[in-house]
């Protein structure tokens, strides 16, 4: 019952903040710098471990279904396999998940932190209004960098599983490129950039949430820290179920 | 004696209560501070000295009561109204509260800053902030890097920048040499005597009560400050105090009242002294 209050309590919480952030998102001043300095602290920073997550889940990709295509004699259209599953699955969910860990929780922790240590009191004592400089530069950040970040993964993906395509099942570069690119059309594409952009919102929202609402000293940002990584994963495969169910819906469904 | 309110006071309580879940940590407590006055707020660890300054700042709300500053009310002000009236006061906190990720340097500059003052205007104010608590030398280093007695001045500084006519003092002179001490307590008699600047000064030791409740500061001819000690006949010394119990006040009033006060609780804590 508790649980059930809480969560509840969080989401409506998270969903007044979300409501203030854009309420003054376009309303002066704006944090330039403070946006462009969290695109290189979120984005940039995160490339390091997306790149590899993309590499090796594209080979994983290609070694698995290679194996199962075999039966069928279809190796040759590993390529396709393996860039869907990950423009319309992979990409997006193991780069937010990824930034999640990575992001979601420094986002937390730092808040968190400013605080216990009461420096968000004194940036609205002096006439700042922390939504407006902490809040909003990130969920920018993050809108931006993480689809970009989703690209990127898919790309590595598709190098991986080229690279496991010629060294493993000795397939042709052409063959397996090609198959691959009969995978990259209009509405996967759309579809496999719709999801990062909701999921980096949900990261940001609730990184910042978990931060601004810590209570209870260093203990306190522990546990908001915790609580982020979780909360936003979840959230992240939850609604990964939703979209995947509105895009076959409208614009992926094969009738 | 008839109590007028209005805009003749910088800061004003009027019956404000809050409690912190069932614990009640203000029971109806009621004060002014004038404009030009210093009132210090003396009582013990976690009688809610630090909670009247953030109430005064709106950072938190009372459950009931008023609470004034500059005759506006602020008790039911929204974030963007609060914004505007805490441009007026500055805030010293009782653990610095620096932002640890900009130097000494953009701290202090902060407020000038986001007001969107010129560079070429800031640096000058910065510098002679900084001057002004003695640490020009320390401008580009961290707060991880300082002293704690050097973070209080830094905030010091930085609440004091774009000369704000309320200032807010948590504790400013708490585990300082003497020295550093009685050179915070000369700055906010100069804030009084000269700007005219309404303080609230959370304080536990003897020596700053001393000295803000019986020297006062004022410029001669040649623009000099000149510090003078009270005697019998003049009276110029614009400094009140309260002490806080339980939730209550229990004094309020001028040092020669304090001195004078029966309370066993007040006696005990003035006697210190020694
Ligand atoms: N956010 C909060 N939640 C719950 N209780 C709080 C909170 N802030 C303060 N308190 C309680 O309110 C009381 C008053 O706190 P406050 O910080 O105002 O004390 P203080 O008079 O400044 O003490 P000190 O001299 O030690 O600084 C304390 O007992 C504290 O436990
Ligand atoms: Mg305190």
């Amino acid at each position: 019952m508790n649980l059930l209050y809480n969560t509840i309590y969080q989401l409506q919480e998270i969903t007044l903040l979300t409501w203030r952030a854009l309420r003054s998102l376009f309303r002066p001043p704006m944090y330039w710098s403070e946006m462009l300095k969290q695109m290189d602290v979120l984005g940039f920073g995160s490339l390091a471990i997306i790149l590899l997550t993309g590499t090796f889940t594209g080979g994983v990709l290609a070694l698995n279904s290679a194996n199962t295509l075999q039966r069928f004699g279809f190796t040759n259209q590993t390529g396709e396999l393996v860039a869907t599953s990950l423009i319309r699955e992979l990409g997006p969910v193991l780069t937010c998940l990824m930034l999640a860990g990575r992001v979601g929780s420094g986002i937390a922790a730092e808040l968190g932190s400013m605080i216990v240590s009461e420096q968000i009191d004194a940036m609205r004592a002096l006439g700042t209004d922390p939504v407006k400089k902490l809040v909003i530069p990130r969920i920018i950040a993050l809108l931006l960098m993480a689809p970009a970040l989703t690209v990127i993964c898919d790309l590595m993906g598709i190098l991986g599983g080229l690279f496991v395509a010629v060294s493993q099942i000795f397939q042709a570069t052409s063959v397996y490129m090609a198959s691959a690119q009969r995978a990259m059309t209009g509405n996967e594409i759309i579809g496999g950039l719709l999801k990062p952009v909701v999921f980096g919102f949900i990261i940001a929202i609730v990184g910042c949430y978990m931060g601004l609402s810590t209570k209870g000293g260093t203990v306190g940002v522990g546990r908001a820290t915790t609580r982020s990584v979780v909360v936003s994963s979840i959230l992240v495969i939850f609604v990964d179920f939703l979209i995947t169910k509105l895009l076959i819906a409208t614009i992926l469904g094969y009738d | 004696m008839t109590r007028t309110y209005g805009p003749q006071h910088a800061i004003e309580f009027r019956e404000v209560t809050l409690a912190f879940g069932d614990r009640v940590i203000l029971d109806n407590v009621s004060f002014e501070v004038g404009r030009g006055e210093s009132k210090i707020v003396m009582g013990g660890s976690g009688t809610g000295k630090s909670t009247i300054l953030r109430l005064a700042l709106g950072l938190i709300k009372p459950d009931a009561g008023q609470i004034f500053i500059d005759g506006e009310e602020i008790t039911d002000h929204n974030e963007e109204q609060l914004m505007r009236v805490r441009q007026k006061i500055g805030m010293v906190f009782q653990e610095g509260a620096l932002f640890d990720s900009m130097t000494v340097y953009e701290n202090v500059a902060y407020r000038l800053r986001e007001q969107k003052v010129p560079e070429s205007e800031v640096e000058p104010t910065v510098r002679q902030m900084l001057r002004f608590v003695d640490l020009e030398h320390a401008i580009f280093q961290l707060p991880n890097e300082l002293s704690g007695g050097m973070r209080r001045r830094v905030g010091i500084a930085r609440a004091l920048v774009g000369s704000p006519k309320i200032v807010l003092f948590d504790e400013p002179t708490a585990g300082l040499d003497p020295i550093t001490a009685r050179t915070i307590c000369e700055l906010a008699l100069k804030l009084r005597d000269l700007e005219n600047v309404a303080s609230i000064f959370v304080t536990h030791r003897l020596q700053d009560i001393e000295v803000l409740s019986s020297e006062y500061v004022t410029r001669n001819e040649q623009g000099d400050v000149e510090f003078h000690k009270e005697n019998d006949e003049v009276c110029l010394v614009n400094t009140r105090f309260i002490m806080l119990k339980d939730g209550q006040i229990i004094f309020s009033g001028s040092d020669e009242q304090l001195n004078e006060a029966p309370d066993p609780y007040i006696r005990r804590f003035l006697q210190r002294r020694g």
